[in-house]
């Protein structure tokens, strides 16, 4: 089966420094690919060239097997790539609606009385959300209101209702609760079984195996693999995440420091 | 390949929205949210005390009443401008200025070039308008505060004004500026009364006082409250119900933001910043209509007064927040101060005092409602 995006043997370097080193990725539609790695594995980069941000210095960037070369991240959105960024794009005074449709209000009326739509916009929120198991009581409530697993979702929504296709989550539980993580995660989930390609950025690993399909490990900028879920642990892809025995050693010094300490009452 | 998706649970509307726990927001809840309720508050509370003080003085007549909104409709034009500039997070301290600018770029215009007073206005729109597009395009290209930008052009218009009146004409104030084009419709529309037959019949029945050839005291409603009214208006309108008003929200709530989902933020900010100087030549076209003259120093200090209206009527300062309505009742006060006081017997000099405490109130109440617009429910 064809992948919807697809990078293959990207390479790429902001001067001197190398982010990314010949990195293949692939998204099929259906299925949640989860994208892990610490702080400075890459993963922004990767995200900024898929949403069309950066151009690759080197390799493929292919949308449903055709190679292109995105000028924008404009451009990336009309081919149904829809990026919901940490900082959500969301004013929090303005209403649900209103935010929603911020900069694609639907107009009713003509030239210079063309108006927003509001009636039309208020209803397909409600509908959307709704869709989502989210019950809002006033679309006109300030976005502000809402929990940040509901704004979170909301950005999501939007993302969808205008077209994307293939959904970049770039850390969509990080600032969350465990419950209202848990609302993100099934929206994801449910997104997935709509037939939407998801790219699933977080270094939270309960988060990420709540949901993904795959895992694609990234560290200091190259690829350690993409793995099943049925062929990968828990504890493998902490493992391969962290960068190997670092951890153990980390493990091993924090115990013998333990041990040194005068047990008090 | 991936492997089959596990089945879900079908999803309960209402999971983790936790809507079990909210009621429908509460009418209270509601009216909080409007930005106008502090100045409509204030309004009620004001005509409360002032009728309470100074019933049988005079200012509740018809006469009383006309003078109250006259000087409030003044105020109101320029705040009708200036709240849709601040709630885009914006400032323009160049009101004032723009307004004696404006009526110098008039009075100049028909009684030393001879144009015609329409022509002179028209000038005058273009020029000031372009004069505001500059501010914002300064505001917007150096990413300099507007505080700084328009205080600039602040010093620089009002020198300007001063400087060129004196060089052309030989005075800082030009007069007979209605008298040198009488019959300019530019007169009935900026000073003209409206409903003269209304105020007439009024005067003949007794209701307001007539002078001693028959005429009514008052004329009419001035045209300048149809202005402040109308213009209250469309602003309304732009914006509770078009995308450009959508987008001026947006761009005074998250800059940043706004422009990530595509709003033109340069474009909303320099067309805002020429509005406001085209309601400060509203201003001064209106004045120069009602007295005839024009002076280089006209509208010192309007600029605060416009800001005091808007921060009254509930607009947050940090932008993203307001409304024109609450402008016009935030004007209202303005004008109901400063004329009920005379009619009290109190001091006139404490009506700055009284306009300072306003505004403190205003803002702190504002800062609680913002805090209760957006708390997590």
């Amino acid at each position: 089966m064809q992948p919807v995006i697809e990078l293959r043997g990207v390479h790429k370097s902001f001067g001197t420094v190398v982010a990314l080193q010949d990195v293949n990725f692939a998204v099929h539609a259906g299925e949640v690919h989860c994208l892990l790695g610490d702080n400075g594995a890459g993963k922004s980069t990767l995200i900024k060239i898929l949403a069309g941000v950066h151009g690759p210095s080197r390799g493929e960037y292919l949308i449903d097997g055709d190679p292109v070369e995105l000028a924008s991240p404009r451009q990336a959105l009309d081919k149904g790539i829809g990026t919901v960024y940490q900082d959500l794009a969301m004013i929090p005074l303005l209403s649900i609606t209103r935010n929603f449709f911020l900069g694609r209000e639907p107009k009713k009326g003509w030239g210079p009385f063309a108006r927003f739509d509001i009636g039309r916009a208020d209803q397909v929120v409600v509908n959307e959300l709704a869709e989502i198991g989210i019950d809002v009581r006033d679309p006109g409530q300030a976005v502000g209101t809402l929990s940040g697993g509901e704004r979170q979702c909301l950005a999501i929504a939007r993302a969808v209702h205008f077209g994307a296709r293939v959904l970049i989550l770039d850390e969509p539980t990080s600032a969350l609760g465990v419950h209202q993580a848990a609302i993100v995660l099934k929206y994801v989930a449910q997104a997935r079984n709509r037939g939407l390609g998801v790219i699933f950025i977080s270094h939270n690993i309960h988060h990420a195996y709540a949901v993904a399909d795959r895992f694609t490990l990234l560290n200091r900028g190259k690829s350690k693999g993409t793995f099943q879920r049925s062929e990968i642990t828990r504890d493998e892809v902490l493992h391969v995440m962290a960068g190997g025995e670092d951890l153990q050693r980390v493990e091993m010094e924090i115990n013998r420091l333990g041990e040194r300490r005068p047990v008090s009452g | 390949m991936s492997e089959a998706p596990e089945t879900e649970p079908p999803m309960r509307k209402g999971v983790g929205s936790d809507s079990e726990r909210i009621r429908k927001t509460p009418l209270l809840g509601q009216a909080l949210r409007r930005p106008e309720l502090g100045a409509l508050s204030g309004v009620v509370l004001i005509y409360a005390v002032f009728f309470a003080v100074a019933r049988s003085s005079g200012m509740f007549s018809v006469e009383g009443i006309i003078n109250i909104l006259s000087v409030s409709a003044e105020i109101g034009i320029i705040a009708a401008a200036t709240t849709l500039l601040m709630i885009a997070g914006e400032f323009d301290l160049s009101i004032g200025s723009m307004i004696g600018f404006a009526g110098i770029v008039i009075g100049l215009g028909t009684t030393e070039y001879h144009l015609p007073l329409t022509v002179s206005v028209l000038v005058a729109l273009v020029g000031c308008g372009a004069i505001g597009a500059a501010n914002g395009y300064l505001t917007v290209k150096t990413r300099l505060p507007s505080f700084i930008v328009t205080l600039a052009s602040m010093f620089i218009l009002r020198g300007l004004a001063i400087s060129v009146t004196r060089y052309i004409a030989g005075y800082t104030q030009i007069s007979k500026i209605t008298e040198t084009d009488p019959d300019s419709a530019m007169i009935s529309l900026f000073g003209g009364h409206v409903g003269q037959g209304f105020f007439q019949w009024m005067a003949t029945v007794g209701w307001i006082g007539a002078k001693a050839n028959g005429m009514p005291l008052v004329e009419g409603l001035p045209a300048s409250i149809l202005w402040w009214i109308g213009l209250t208006a469309c602003a309304t309108w732009v914006l509770l119900r078009t995308r450009f008003g959508n987008w001026i929200f947006a761009v005074g709530g998250d800059e940043v933001a706004a422009r990530n989902v595509g709003v033109p933020v340069n474009r909303v900010k320099i067309i805002l910043f020429s509005l406001t100087a085209v309601s400060a030549v509203l201003f001064a076209a209106t004045q120069i209509s009602e007295v005839g003259s024009a002076d280089t120093l006209r509208g010192t200090q309007k600029e605060f007064d416009a800001i005091i209206a808007v921060v009254i009527g509930g607009t947050l300062l940090t932008g993203g927040y307001g409304s024109a309505i609450g402008a016009l009742l935030g004007a209202l006060i303005y004008g109901t101060v400063q004329i009920g006081i005379l009619y009290t017997g109190i001091d006139s000099d404490l009506f700055k005092v009284f306009l300072g405490l306003m505004v403190l109130m205003a803002v702190l109440f504002n800062n609680y409602v913002r805090r209760r617009a957006t708390r997590e429910r």
